[in-house]
């Protein structure tokens, strides 16, 4: 197995990109319509990586699970896109983007990567803005820019709450163009079940036909997976119900090392749980904490009252209202990052001063906006939010403070791939959040639809070439090649494996009982005592998974039942990942709390010993994986301690 | 609460389908629609039943898969809200709910509740594009927009491509979805190149694919979860017959 | 630019639709126009001159040609929207309860239609046919007495009746079609809708209203 290279071109940081560039092997025209390349997920990164590649002249297979490309999940990004612009004048650069994500990552980010994201991003605004996608302007007709997430610079740019929606649709609408002119082939309603490596290279995957369920082998001189994250490990999250691991769980399973899969980001105000029937949370977004103060009782007998429906917030008085936030950091107060305000809310109801009534929500109220800004403002300002969250709780937020929660909502972590994005399988690349790279430990507000499009639109197009170069006298390999066949048949023995089970629990019970042990164990806080506890647990669940899953229906028809069982059983499996790799990380850092390493209650670094990737190799089912370590030099950031006292 | 479902059963697009009648018990009045029918899956697993195949992903009403005829209205009773986001609060303890999939013969049904909505992406690689490749764009101030066109654009742009337009109409048109893409890119500058010759792609491929025509109605606009306006459609009979009837 | 068969497209009926309901409306202001010169009560002298310069007029004549090519093809097209408009919903929903914005008669255009149709069939029966049948091709002066014919016609309770339901169709037809055939012209201005709108109002009541006090003025001897 290919030892871990980062592949990172030598030269002064702010030259790696364009020296990479310019030297990157090229392919000629006639030779890329001879070139195949599959790629597996239309979100941001699939669907601009599919147009563009087949722009080049590639030849190119898209696939997706959903009914139409349009649908995959980077469609619900509410925010924006953060690019250094500087349009506002306001002393944005692209050095200071790359410092801001490393920094806001918690320094686990490999300087590279990022800095070629940060010079890219400005060619992403350019590109998008050329394909129609209707940025708020000004009234000069140039485009508007906000603060996010803290930000000190305006370099956020947004299509009112829905710039993710209209990001992919630019991207999808390119992609659509390429299979009106017969250049991308696209199977929707397909879900990739097997990749397939001949002789150390991706060549292929297998695909179930989700409508006919059956299976196809695919050939492809390389393999692309733009699949997504893997928050729905927790059961509940932001992520769309069929988000799933299944792509990136299988190339991992072939020999695409997992990088830091410990890195989950937890968003601070998402709707609490109100039941067991919750099948997702809704994420509000984070533009609210700019006016709403997020408080608890003080004392845990108020809380109590009010979850029992004794009292309302209403009838706390001021001084009994705990603002924690602001209590413990005094600087940021409501602002502070994602982390850090999930944690501090985790606290309060751990304290038992919760106010829902299954103990995990605060309030986040806006009463003093009100009255500091009259109520029509309030409501200009979150227009869409406020009758949403009416609608989901049938709560009037201009009434009474909003009850919020953290929730899980996107994952750093992912296949681990060197900088030109290839996974340690040569001719299988990552992008976007399926990939590990970008964005560290933690992932700042507005960066992962600026992530997503780099690696397709402009990052991709180039290594990949510097790949394929190599492979133009690779002829198409026939598809009943042992390999092929070999990976179909895991495949349709798995699927059958899970029809034949016949057990008495819908796969839908395991994922739920999965997400409680992730959750518990590998949510917020870690410790090593729960780490340990739970990887007991996930192995027993995987077991009974195996024993006890009961899957209707039929392997030859549309059966979203067997799709689903087949994802939870690669989340099984990852969920065990997940923990081993949190176990064996001794620090906090971003999005990885561990209890036993803090400082006054903040996230305490262990630069000197955990200063890596670290990236798993696959061993077997229930079998140790191997660690491999990938260093992060930072020869251009100064590391420090992140503070928002 | 507990609510009578007479629920779509086909198994597939072949077979004759019928309305099936199954009671759902200990509903919660803050449950989503579809985690109802998450319910109700539930106990027919548990009675060794098939459940319901129906779509959804985002369950936050934007990435439009979700599509059930709900009491005789697509996406049922509420205004501008997509399934996922349809609460049981706004049913009644004991009612009766008819959930029919999308009804087109553009739009075949592919087992229970779910269609096949691929005529809407057809519809859109036959023209719902700026034709640019990447890196060709210029910087992205170059060309100003009046905030008042960029406003519209993004109301157009708004579409989910739910098909509950077509769902609603008394024709099963899509006009108000293809319109919604013309005027979109029809009111930025960057669309203007292509602005005929899509119009009239995108007419000829929706006819193509089977839909009926528009009589004005209005029904698309009233189902519409992302609201998109009826003056869309306008636009597209005027670029359309611009194109046709005017240009060389 | 892409040659697109205009008329065989689905927006191409809709302008055909449009465009024939709109000069069809014309027509509607003139029949209405020269009948209201009944209410003269001159023994129908106004009406008759009138009423033979439209039918001797070498220019109106031309025009009546294209009259009938205008309800024909509003006919036809129609029948052919209705047709796709059926096919494209092969299964009909079990159960529908379509929103309080959408009308009942904007769903309802072919019937209403059809009954339009079915009562000029009885009305060109009554008058028009008749008064051709007499002129032949050449004989242009050679008119029947329409105004006498009406009086005639119309002491039948039930032929007022009939002509009293033509006109209520006519209404729920214009107060959808007035309108719909400026949007199908592509004519859709947050400026012009509201007048456009009271317009399609004002003139779906007024014009089947003088349609229908006509008949029914003269069955209760009012002209005479």
């Amino acid at each position: 197995m290919a030892e871990l290279n980062s592949k990172i071109p030598d030269g002064p940081l702010g030259e790696k990109w364009n020296y990479y560039k310019e030297h990157a092997k090229l392919v000629n025209p006639s030779n890329k319509r001879k070139l195949e390349v599959i790629v597996v997920g239309t979100g941001l990164a699939g669907a601009s990586a599919a147009a563009t590649l087949a722009e080049l002249g590639y030849r190119v297979k898209a696939f997706c699970f959903q009914d139409s490309p349009r649908r995959a999940h980077s469609i619900a990004a509410q925010g924006g896109i953060n690019a250094a612009k500087n349009y506002k004048n306001d002393g944005d650069s692209v050095f200071r983007l790359f410092y801001d994500t490393v920094k806001g990552g918690d320094f686990r980010a490999r300087e590279a990567n990022v800095h070629r994201l940060a010079e890219v991003s400005v060619n992403i605004i350019d590109q998008c803005v050329a394909q129609g996608v209707p940025f708020a302007r000004e009234y000069g007709g140039l485009l508007d820019n906000r603060s996010f997430g803290g930000a000190q610079v305006s370099r956020t740019f947004y299509a009112r709450g829905q710039t993710g929606q209209q990001l992919l649709l630019g991207a999808y609408q390119a992609l659509e163009r390429q299979v009106g002119l017969g250049n991308v082939k696209m199977y929707s309603r397909h879900e990739m079940v097997e990749l397939v490596v001949i002789d150390g290279k991706a060549r292929g995957i297998i695909a179930r036909d989700l409508v006919s369920g059956e299976l196809e082998k695919h050939f492809g001189h390389a393999v692309l997976l733009c699949t997504g994250g893997y928050g729905n490990v927790f059961y509940l999250s932001t992520n769309a119900m069929g988000s799933n691991v299944t792509a990136a769980w299988k190339a991992h399973k072939k020999g695409a090392y997992f990088g830091n899969p410990c890195y989950t980001q937890i968003h601070p105000t998402c709707i609490p749980v109100t039941g067991e029937y919750q099948s997702k949370l809704t994420l509000m977004s984070e533009s609210l904490r700019n006016d709403g103060r997020v408080w608890v009782p003080k004392s845990r007998e108020d809380a109590k009252a009010i979850r029992e429906g004794k009292k309302r917030a209403e009838d706390i008085k001021e001084e009994d209202r705990d603002y924690y936030l602001e209590r413990k950091y005094p600087s940021f107060g409501n602002l502070c990052p994602r982390d850090i305000a999930s944690r501090a809310a985790k606290e309060a109801c751990d304290d038992g001063r919760g106010i829902v009534a299954s103990g995990f929500g605060v309030f986040l109220d806006f009463g003093d906006a009100i009255k500091r800004l009259g109520i029509d403002v309030v409501k200009a300002r979150y227009g869409e939010l406020f009758p949403m969250y009416q609608n989901i709780t049938n709560e009037d937020p201009l009434k009474t403070p909003m009850k919020i929660y953290p929730a899980v909502h996107y994952t750093m972590g992912g296949l681990w791939v060197d900088y030109e994005l290839m996974t340690s399988i040569p001719g299988c690349y990552s992008l976007g959040e399926a990939n590990f790279s970008d964005h560290g430990a933690n992932r700042l507000g507005a960066s992962a639809l600026m992530q997503g499009l780099a690696d397709g639109y402009f990052v991709i197009p180039y290594t990949v070439g510097n790949y394929l170069a190599d492979e133009i006298f690779t002829k198409e390999i026939p598809t009943d090649h042992p390999a092929f066949v070999e990976a179909e048949k895991t495949a349709r023995e798995r699927m059958t494996g899970l029809l034949n089970t016949k057990g008495t629990k819908s796969a839908e019970q395991f994922h739920k009982e999965l997400g409680k042990i992730m959750w518990e164990y590998c949510g917020m806080a870690r410790t090593e005592e729960g780490l340990t506890k739970a990887l007991g647990l996930l192995k027993d669940l995987r077991e009974s998974f195996w024993k006890e899953v009961r899957v209707m229906g039929e392997f030859n028809e549309f059966n979203p039942e067997l799709d689903k069982a087949g994802r939870v059983a690669d989340f099984i499996e990852l969920g065990e990942l997940m923990v081993l790799d949190a176990l064996k990380r001794n620090e906090s850092c971003g999005g990885h709390f561990r209890v036993e390493y803090q400082d006054g209650g903040e996230a305490k670094r262990d630069d000197e010993n955990y200063r890596y990737v670290a990236a798993w190799e696959y061993k077997g089912v229930g079998v140790e994986p191997v660690l491999h370590k990938e260093a992060l030099n930072y020869e251009n950031i100064k590391l420090q301690v992140r503070s928002y006292k | 609460m507990k609510v009578n479902l007479k629920v779509w059963r086909q198994k597939n697009n072949k077979a004759q389908g019928a309305l099936k009648d199954y009671a759902v018990d200990g509903v919660n009045p803050d449950m989503s629609f579809l985690e109802m029918i998450d319910v109700l899956n539930e106990q027919l697993i548990s009675k060794n039943e098939e459940p319901v195949a129906f779509d959804h992903d985002c369950r936050e009403g934007i990435c439009g898969m979700c599509s059930m005829y709900i009491n005789g209205r697509a996406h049922g009773p509420l205004h501008g809200t997509t399934t996922c986001q349809l609460y049981m609060r706004h049913f009644k303890d004991g009612e009766t709910i008819y959930v029919e999939p999308w009804r087109s013969k553009a739009f075949p049904v592919v087992k229970d509740l779910t269609v096949d909505r691929s005529a809407f992406d057809r519809i859109i690689a036959a023209g719902g594009y700026v034709g640019v490749n990447t890196g060709q764009a210029q910087d992205a101030n170059t060309i100003p927009v009046e905030k008042e066109n960029a406003e519209k654009a993004m109301d157009a742009a708004a579409c989910i491509g739910c098909g509950a337009c077509v769902a609603a109409c008394p024709n099963s048109s899509a006009m108000l979805f293809v319109s919604a893409k013309i005027s979109h890119l029809a009111l930025f500058p960057q669309g203007q190149p292509e602005r005929k010759r899509r119009a009239i792609n995108m007419v000829d491929q929706m006819d193509e694919e089977g839909f009926g025509n528009c009589t004005n109605i209005g029904a698309c606009e009233a189902e519409c979860p992302k609201e998109i306006k009826l003056t869309n459609i306008a636009r597209m009979n005027r670029d359309y017959l611009t194109a046709t009837l005017i240009e060389e | 630019m892409a040659q697109s068969a205009l008329f065989k497209s689905s927006i191409g009926k809709k302008f055909l639709m449009g465009l024939t309901g709109l000069f069809l409306i014309s027509f509607l202001v003139i029949h209405a126009a020269i009948n209201s010169m009944i209410w003269f009560n001159d023994g129908g002298e106004t009406f008759k001159k009138w009423g033979s310069f439209m039918g001797t007029n070498p220019i109106i004549r031309a025009m009546e040609l294209v009259l009938v090519a205008g309800f024909i093809i509003h006919i036809v097209d129609g029948l052919l929207l209705w047709k796709q408009n059926r096919d494209a919903r092969p299964v009909k929903y079990a159960y529908s309860n379509p929103p309080a914005k959408s009308k009942w008669y904007s769903r309802s255009m072919g019937l209403l239609g059809t009954l339009l149709l079915i009562f000029l069939v009885i009305h060109s029966a009554h008058f028009w046919i008749p008064n051709r049948m007499q002129q032949g091709l050449t004989d242009w002066h050679n008119e029947i007495n329409l105004y006498g014919r009406m009086l005639e016609v119309f002491k039948n309770p039930l032929v007022v009746a009939i002509y009293v339901f033509g006109c209520i169709s006519l209404f729920w037809h214009l107060l959808h079609g007035f309108k719909s055939a400026f949007q199908s012209l592509g004519v859709n201005h947050t400026k012009y809708n509201q007048t456009i709108e009271y317009a399609g109002i004002a003139f779906s009541v007024v014009i089947p209203l003088l349609f229908a006090l006509m008949p029914i003025s003269i069955y209760f001897g009012l002209v005479n």
